[in-house]
């Protein structure tokens, strides 16, 4: 039954077309291995950046090994405060991960629920939905979000929050993006409920939740599967940039975005890796999935097929 | 007591300006096991009057006035809930493209078990069970097999019968089809509707069969509706209406077939065009296009007359030929 379906997936336009994609495969590879080393992080990762009587601070700031004054044991060198870069690279990532997929996760669930609504409804729903959806689209990501996690950590203190900064930063991120699915998922439904078989269906009796969950949201799927590379990248992005602010992960917990903040301080000083290397990691991840999310949007559909 | 008993029917769609009456006095009836026909151009209100029935009609159109008096209760009046119980259960409806009205990410499967789900308290294995003896009755070879299949991968002849068999599947006592040979070729089209002329003869199934192919109509019905700009102009037997048709407008109709012509002749047809629902002329709504017209076509509308078994809407209203 595996073995068949996978066999039909070798089969199919979809393979065919990314077997011939360089740059789909690259991507899909780099992706893998971001994948695959991020969340074996506790694994591989030499050292643990999260536990303080492992770190010695006599260790802060040494270089890469290929640099002069390198230290074999610390491949990509130390940072301000001895912890290897490596390692705290490989958590820092994970967390970046998670946070990008988690918030999107939350995002897709509001826009499209709120979109299939709009879209299925009509009428004076849907003018209330999207223009809430205007509303919200109105304050960037970033106000609403540096707004937010300002005011939270001035209310609950700097402790709390940065036991909660991931559930924070989810939480924001996705309340932040949900219109762009909610108004993609708004226009496919609008297209597909013109078709026949809605009214196939709704002549079956069925009731109007499992028609727009069951028959007309995975006719959708398509576009959803598109932006949601691309608002994974953009997502850890936003998460990167809160955290460069000191509104996001804290530096006892670094993602990459904190990570580059903390290394900032130095960079005059002469420690450049400490920001430009997860930088480095921070770019590629998000390029990468952006590159798969233009293959996707070219593959799924027929329109833009490339001669 | 008939099956379905519609009374004076009214359809109204409520545009910007003004309201247009897409159905006007509509009265007809099917006993059980009956098999009624409607026929017209495109644009004369087959379709509204279907969907009407089932209480389907998209905004903004709406019921104005009449009843549809079906099983003893007025379907009119029931609520969104109750209704969706008779739809799918004890009415069914066949569409016209059977590759529109399947959802083509779902499996056939999926789809025909979803109507008993929707109406029966129904075991998953007792589901599958009854939608592939529902599948074998309406002729599909490997029943078993056909049910995990998309339908992309049937044939649209294929198809149209899965549909025919979502529609037979909860065993309703009427089945509403709207134009369902149209978009198969003509060898297919035979098929289904040999298929569903058996299906209506040995379960009792009433059928309401919407279509503008005269020759279906001949073939498929007992009785026959002509209807005009939202109007019925002509119902009777069908021997009747094709035979002894009294409408100039069903007149026309039939001698617009083909087989009235021989070859190398024009064919005939009916001059002029329906005319829109927002710019039906005053008096008989057919008077513009009607070769017999006459003074009073243009300021009366026709009342109902009953020679022999049809029922007829013209002032001039005479058999062909006299």
């Amino acid at each position: 039954m595996v073995a068949a379906k996978w066999n039909q997936f070798l089969d199919s336009g979809f393979y065919h077309d990314f077997s011939r994609d360089k740059t789909a495969i690259i991507s899909f590879f780099i992706l893998c291995v971001y994948v695959v080393f991020c969340f074996s992080a506790p694994l591989i990762a030499p050292f643990d950046p999260y536990d303080p009587t492992g770190i010695d601070i006599m260790d802060s700031e040494i270089p890469p090994v290929w640099l002069e004054g390198g230290d074999s044991r610390f491949l990509l060198g130390t940072d301000a405060q001895g912890r290897d870069l490596l390692s705290t690279i490989l958590y820092g990532t994970r967390i970046s991960m998670t946070i990008g997929i988690c918030a999107v996760l939350l995002q897709a669930f509001l826009g499209i629920s709120i979109g299939l609504i709009a879209g299925y409804r009509g009428g004076r729903i849907d003018n209330f939905l999207m223009r809430i959806a205007d509303i919200q689209l109105s304050f960037s990501t970033l106000m609403v979000a540096i707004i937010f996690l300002a005011v939270f950590q001035a209310l609950f203190g700097t402790e709390l929050y940065e036991r909660l900064a991931i559930l924070m930063l989810i939480l924001v991120i996705g309340v932040a993006e949900w219109p762009q699915y909610a108004r993609t998922v708004r226009a496919s439904v609008l297209a597909e409920k013109k078709k026949e078989y809605v009214d196939a269906v709704r002549v079956i009796g069925l009731r109007a939740p499992r028609i727009m969950f069951r028959h007309i949201l995975p006719n959708t799927l398509s576009p959803i599967l598109v932006i949601s590379t691309v608002q994974v990248a953009n997502a850890i992005v936003s998460e990167a940039a809160l955290s460069f602010l000191g509104l996001g992960m804290p530096v006892t917990k670094p993602s990459l975005g904190s990570l580059i903040n903390s290394g900032f301080e130095f960079i005059f000083s002469g420690s450049w890796w400490i920001t430009i290397i997860p930088g480095i990691v921070l770019v590629i991840l998000v390029l990468v999935m952006n590159l798969l999310g233009d293959f996707l949007r070219d593959v799924l559909n027929p329109k833009l097929y490339k001669n | 007591m008939s099956l379905l008993e519609v009374k004076n029917l009214e359809v109204r769609f409520a545009m910007r300006k003004e309201e247009l009456v897409a159905l006007r006095d509509v009265s007809f009836k099917v006993e059980k096991g009956e098999r009624l026909g409607i026929v017209g151009e495109s644009g004369a209100g087959k379709s509204v009057a279907a969907f009407s029935i089932l209480n389907l009609i998209s905004k903004p159109g709406y019921i104005s006035a009449g009843e549809i008096i079906f099983e003893g209760q007025d379907l009119t009046k029931l609520s969104p809930q109750q209704m969706s119980q008779i739809r799918g259960n004890r009415i069914s409806m066949v569409f016209q493209d059977p590759m529109m009205t399947l959802n083509p990410v779902l499996t056939i499967g999926t789809q025909m078990t979803e109507a008993l789900h929707a109406h029966q308290d129904i075991s998953k294995e007792d589901a599958k069970q009854r939608a592939i003896e529902t599948l074998a009755q309406v002729h599909i070879p490997s029943a078993a097999t056909r049910f995990d299949q998309y339908p992309h991968e049937l044939s649209g002849g294929m198809r149209q019968r899965v549909v025919i068999a979502i529609a037979l599947i909860t065993k309703p006592p009427l089945i509403i089809a709207d134009e369902p040979t149209t978009a198969l070729d003509v060898t297919i089209q035979a098929e289904i509707m040999d298929l569903m002329m058996e299906l209506c003869r040995t379960s009792e199934v009433g059928l309401i069969l919407i279509t503008h192919d005269l020759g279906v109509i001949s073939q498929m019905t007992q009785r026959a509706i002509v209807m005009y700009a939202g109007r019925i102009v002509e119902e009777g037997d069908t021997k009747d209406i094709i035979n002894d048709a009294y409408h100039p407008y069903t007149h026309g109709l039939m001698d617009a077939l083909p087989q009235k012509t021989t070859p190398g002749q024009r064919l005939n047809q009916i001059k002029g065009v329906m005319p829109a629902l927002s710019s039906i002329p005053d008096g008989c709504a057919f008077n513009p296009r009607c070769p017999l017209v006459a003074d009073i076509c243009r300021t009366t509308i026709p009342d109902y007359s009953n020679i022999g078994s049809t029922r007829v809407a013209c002032h001039k209203a005479a058999p062909r030929g006299s």
